[in-house]
């Protein structure tokens, strides 16, 4: 069996990011991977036909990072990923800009695009972030989805 | 030990952080909050539904009934929205 390393980027930013870069940087030299699934979430201009003007979004500085590092731990105990690169940005967005970024990096394309389901599943929610928007009827805090929860609980293991 | 709040929990505290002394009576997750309702207005109305609230000991997850002996570090917050 070659050896294989399995890097895990995890960063907690205001600033934009490339993905473009970002994939350049998880497959570096590496011959041994054969596909890369990258999962960009962006801020929607519009929640439910409501114009949205703007999303602000604030988290736990510390349990964030440690929270997303479980996660990244267990997809790649899970599947033989070969690097996992995941970007949340916070601050405050406009409609279009880039939120969050999720890269895995596998010999094959099934590994790849479980991991990053998975991770993306987990992290809306069980990764301490939370969004705020605003819109012409004023701002709120955005309520959690039980549609994400049943995503994410498709994934625990009995 | 220190508590943080965040996002309407924060909000309805009124703070982001603090340090308490809760009597040693107070064990649990569900007993802390109930005695931090206790304390104002402004408790009462964070915590009003308290099923509702998210609680991280250390930066870990917890349930309503974990204790609290020995955490340096609570975190209330609503369900969480990111991604």
């Amino acid at each position: 069996m070659p050896v294989t390393t399995c890097p895990v980027t995890i960063r907690i930013q205001q600033d934009d990011f490339d993905i473009a870069r970002e994939i350049a940087v998880l497959t570096g030299n590496r011959t041994d991977i054969g596909a890369v699934v990258s999962f960009s979430g962006i801020c929607r201009g519009d929640e439910d036909s409501a114009k949205i003007a703007a999303l602000s979004l604030e988290h736990y500085p510390g349990m964030a990072e440690e929270e997303i590092r479980r996660h990244a731990d267990e997809a790649t105990s899970r599947w033989p990923l070969n690097g996992v690169t995941v970007i949340h940005r916070v601050g405050r967005f406009m409609p279009g800009q880039n939120i969050v970024l999720v890269l895995t990096a596998s010999q094959h394309r099934q590994a790849a695009f479980q991991a990053a389901e998975f991770l993306m599943d987990y992290l809306k929610t069980n990764a301490p972030f939370w969004k705020k928007e605003e819109s012409a009827s004023g701002t709120g805090w955005v309520e959690a989805q039980a549609r994400d929860d049943e995503a994410a609980a498709r994934w625990t293991r009995s | 030990m220190k508590v943080k709040y965040f996002a309407w929990v924060r909000e309805r505290v009124g703070k982001a952080e603090e340090t308490i002394e809760p009597p040693a009576t107070v064990r649990t997750v569900e007993e802390l909050i109930a005695w931090l309702s206790g304390q104002s207005e402004a408790y009462a109305y964070a915590f009003e539904k308290p099923k509702v609230i998210r609680t991280a000991i250390d930066h870990a997850h917890v349930k309503s009934d974990a204790a609290i002996a020995g955490a340096r570090e609570i975190a209330f917050f609503p369900p969480m929205t990111g991604g």
